[in-house]
């Protein structure tokens, strides 16, 4: 017990003299988990338009199917990245494995199916009377769809909140494709698990209660935006 | 050249024939408003018009040129319309910007697009909300800026759905106002709903009613009103005297009405043994308290059943064999002493009956 009360004291003593190292791998982890969302969201919010105002067969299953995605391992979507990076896979020649770049990737790869659903669901939310507004003021099919959007601003912005929470606090993934190397691509969650398995606790908790209050700040951001 | 005209448009929802074979043709600068009860297709019709909807059957044109399917020439003609929709809302935005939007996607620069937005919500009084969100405003304030935003446009044909429904009397005015101000400065072509009657009359130059999907009557509101094609426009537009008879007597053009007993003379021409339907007005019933000198054709005595107050009227309900509906002011109830019980001479002259032809 002692040992822990220890280790908690040492971790704030960290965090408040701005180790460097932990300044380090926090601003990677915000840095990677920022732009993986960013990225997922320039690809989303034009496909999840096109799904959401056109009309196809199979539209249904499509989202089911974008839905089931939401949960998928990380550790899948890692072997996935891993295979499609590996020397030998079909992306190879890049050279990216074991890059914050590959680890990027991952996490695009990850959060889209979120991105995605969120946004069509967040579109639907959209009262029918909206686009036919629109329309009926002189406004063409881009134009409709944009400012549809625009009305659910606050419920697309959520998703990408919530993609961000799911790429900042995964693990799997960030090792099997970033490969945890020190001052490259470690990250708070490989860090975590790293350090606390070879017993290094203060590091390990500082870490840990800086990812708690990432996660107590995107809370606070998605409690405002749902009662807008 | 008409600017906008309907050939046989039809709408079909779920096997249910929402509108059937609607023409209609309305001139540049013509104001027309469609009557009609709730579910009639007025919001359908209307949705057509803008080329919202695409129609099962039939075709639109507009300015003379055919619209109703095309694409391009769809949105390109949606541009020279615009539509207030009957229960209108704001964009998640400013005030200033709700009006701004249609502008912007017509590409106005951005020093004419302040100058149309801050007139037009001058001329609604709406200036000093400008900066608001317009969710935070009420019914009759968003009213406006529908209104507001679509007169911006300043659109060749102006489609507004029933667009004083669910307001208060003074805000009811205040739009009525507005939408005469429009007619008046701009010479806006204008196709407008309403099921309150009243309104049809107040604004427009030409009404049109609409029931069950079918356009059954067009003309001016005193046609309308006071000689309806048939029972169910006499029922809709408040003629609330609908007595059935038959055709007794018929002399040039002054014919008998044969109902319940008691002759009804009126100017018509009607075969004798002919089912027919006099239509009498309330207002133009008078009540006294003694026999009506032997000029007025149409007089009888009978009992009064009920006196509701309406406003500055009443509406007084008398049995003379049929019953009869008559609206006097406040003042005459109180001269005459009409009370419930008491018998009274009620009176209308021959040319204030409309007769129609009884459908079986
Ligand atoms: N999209 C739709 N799908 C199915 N039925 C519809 C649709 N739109 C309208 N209808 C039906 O068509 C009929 C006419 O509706 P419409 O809204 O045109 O009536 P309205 O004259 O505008 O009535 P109100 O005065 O109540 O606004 C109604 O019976 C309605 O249920
Ligand atoms: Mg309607």
């Amino acid at each position: 017990m002692n040992e822990i009360w220890q280790g908690l004291l040492e971790a704030i003593k960290l965090i408040v003299s701005l180790d460097p190292e932990i300044l380090e791998i926090s601003g990677r982890s915000l840095w990677i988990a920022l732009s993986s969302c960013l990225l997922a969201s320039v690809i989303c919010l034009p496909i999840g338009g096109l799904i959401h105002f056109q009309r196809f067969a199979g539209k249904r299953t499509l989202i089911s199917l974008i839905q089931t995605f939401y949960s998928i391992p990380t550790v899948v979507i890692g072997l996935f990245v891993f295979v499609l990076l590996s020397r030998t896979g079909p992306l190879g020649g890049f050279n990216l494995l074991f890059t914050p770049t590959a680890m990027i990737i991952g996490q695009m790869l990850l959060v889209i199916p979120i991105v995605l659903g969120l946004t069509i669901s967040a579109l639907s939310g959209i009262d029918k009377v909206i686009p036919d507004t629109a329309r009926s003021l002189g406004a063409g099919s881009f134009q409709t769809a944009v400012v549809v959007l625009k009305e659910a601003r606050f419920a697309v912005t959520a998703a990408m909140i919530m993609a961000f929470s799911r790429a900042i606090s995964e693990v799997g993934l960030a090792l099997i494709v970033g490969g945890n190397i020190k001052g490259f691509t470690r990250v708070i969650t490989t860090t975590i698990s790293l350090e606390t398995a070879k017993g290094d606790l203060e590091l390990a908790l500082a870490l840990g209660i800086i990812l708690m209050f990432i996660a107590l700040v995107i809370n606070l951001v998605l409690n405002q935006l749902q009662t807008r | 050249m008409p600017l906008i005209e309907t050939v046989d448009l039809c709408q079909k929802y779920n096997g249910h024939d929402v509108l059937k074979k609607i023409a209609l043709q309305v001139e540049p600068g013509e104001v027309l408003s469609l009557i009609g009860p709730t579910g009639a297709g007025k919001t359908t019709l209307l949705r057509l018009l803008d080329l919202l909807d695409t129609p099962t059957s039939g075709r639109i044109y507009f300015a003379g040129t055919e619209v109703t399917r095309s694409g391009k020439t769809r949105s390109e003609t949606r541009r020279k319309m615009a539509f207030v929709l009957q229960k209108p809302v704001v964009f998640n935005a400013s005030v200033y910007d709700n009006v701004a939007y249609g502008l912007k996607w017509r590409g106005i620069t951005r020093n004419e697009l302040y100058q149309r937005v801050s007139g037009i919500l001058e001329t609604v009084s709406l200036s000093a909300l400008r900066d608001r969100n317009a969710r935070t405003l009420s019914g009759g304030e968003i009213q406006r800026i529908a209104i507001a935003r679509a007169i911006a446009l300043e659109p060749e044909l102006l489609l507004l759905d029933e667009p004083t429904a669910n307001l208060d009397p003074i805000s009811i005015s205040r739009i009525e106002k507005l939408i005469a101000n429009i007619i008046h400065q701009h010479k806006t072509t204008i196709i407008m709903t309403t099921h309150d009657m009243r309104q049809g009359q107040r604004l427009p130059n030409k009404v049109a009613v609409l029931i069950n999907g079918e356009i059954l009557q067009t003309g001016s509101s005193r046609d309308i009103f006071t000689s309806p094609h048939n029972q169910e426009i006499a029922e809709f537009v408040g003629t609330e005297n609908i007595i059935n008879g038959v055709i007794t007597t018929s002399e040039e053009d002054l014919v008998t009405i044969n109902t319940s007993g008691k002759i009804i003379e009126a100017i018509a021409d009607y075969p004798v043994g002919e089912e027919v339907c006099a239509c009498i007005r309330p207002e133009d019933i008078t009540l006294a308290n003694s026999q009506a000198p032997s000029s007025a054709r149409n007089s009888y005595a009978g009992k009064i059943m009920q006196v509701v107050p309406i406003g500055p009227l009443c509406r007084i309900e008398i049995d003379c064999d049929f019953s009869l509906f008559a609206l006097v002011t406040g003042r005459s109830v109180e001269e005459l002493d009409l009370v419930r019980g008491k018998t009274i001479y009620a009176t209308f002259k021959a040319t204030a009956i409309h007769i129609i032809r009884r459908e079986r």
